[in-house]
């Protein structure tokens, strides 16, 4: 699935967007967090702070324990400061 | 991205998201023009200030995410779309660097009467500000900074909810 980051979670990760697979055991959103977090430490920076970042699957937002199955895009970003 | 529906006498609906700046007597007239349902046009217009506190900004940054962005506009368009009766909408947002002075974001409701335009506009400013996913990155004497998203947004958005 195609993983996109957005604002200061981008800078920390250094990277807008980037393809992962995801083991099996990664059901939903808080579990593809961790298992991001787990990835390096630009990613441990960026989620080390899960409950302040927000989630969108395919445009939409969800919520942490929404399940990824079937996911073509999912993105993290922090709070919105639009408007 | 824009989505426009212009016959007259139908609900129109704008929506577009901009580097460039926007002409706000310009879209309000867009909402009235070739029409005569119209008695009520309320505008808001968010503008970047120059300064937060004590500290000067000297210009601001907004970043989107494209397609959602539209998405999350559209969605909540549609939803003051139904709750009002409203004859036309318009919401503007711009990205890239702005500067003290210079429009950031624009509402236009259009209904028949007053009520419906200005609580149309109140919903969809704080659903946008709260839900939409843009994010501010401001330019100070310190440094650069994103924005810290302010707990009274979720709480405007939220009294919108019906129970």
């Amino acid at each position: 699935m195609k993983v996109k980051y957005f604002a200061w979670v981008r800078e920390r990760i250094g990277k807008a967007e980037e393809t992962v697979e995801p083991p099996a055991s990664v059901r939903t959103v808080d579990d593809l967090i961790a298992w991001l977090a787990g990835r390096g430490e630009t990613y441990a920076y960026a989620f080390e702070t899960p409950r302040v970042i927000r989630a969108a699957i395919d445009h939409a937002h969800v919520k942490p324990d929404t399940m990824i199955a079937g996911a073509r895009e999912i993105a993290f970003f922090p709070p919105m400061t639009g408007g | 991205m824009t989505a426009s529906r212009d016959d007259p006498m139908t609900a129109a609906v704008t929506i577009r998201i901009q580097q460039a700046d926007f002409d706000v007597a310009q879209e309000i007239a867009a909402l009235t023009k070739a029409r005569t349902d119209v008695g009520a046009v309320v505008s808001f217009s968010g503008i970047c200030r120059g300064s937060e506190g004590d500290e000067p900004i000297a210009a601001l940054t907004l970043e989107h995410y494209p397609g959602m962005a539209e998405a999350e506009i559209a969605r909540h368009a549609e939803t003051a779309m139904s709750r009002w009766p409203l004859t036309g909408l318009t919401v503007i947002h711009r990205v890239g660097r702005i500067v003290p002075g210079e429009n950031i974001v624009l509402v236009v409701t259009a209904s028949q009467h007053r009520q419906a335009a200005f609580e149309a506009a109140e919903f969809l400013m704080d659903y946008l500000k709260a839900n939409a996913p843009f994010w501010k990155r401001e330019e100070k004497p310190a440094g650069t900074s994103w924005v810290d998203a302010r707990d009274h947004d979720d709480a405007a958005a939220a009294r919108w909810t019906r129970s």
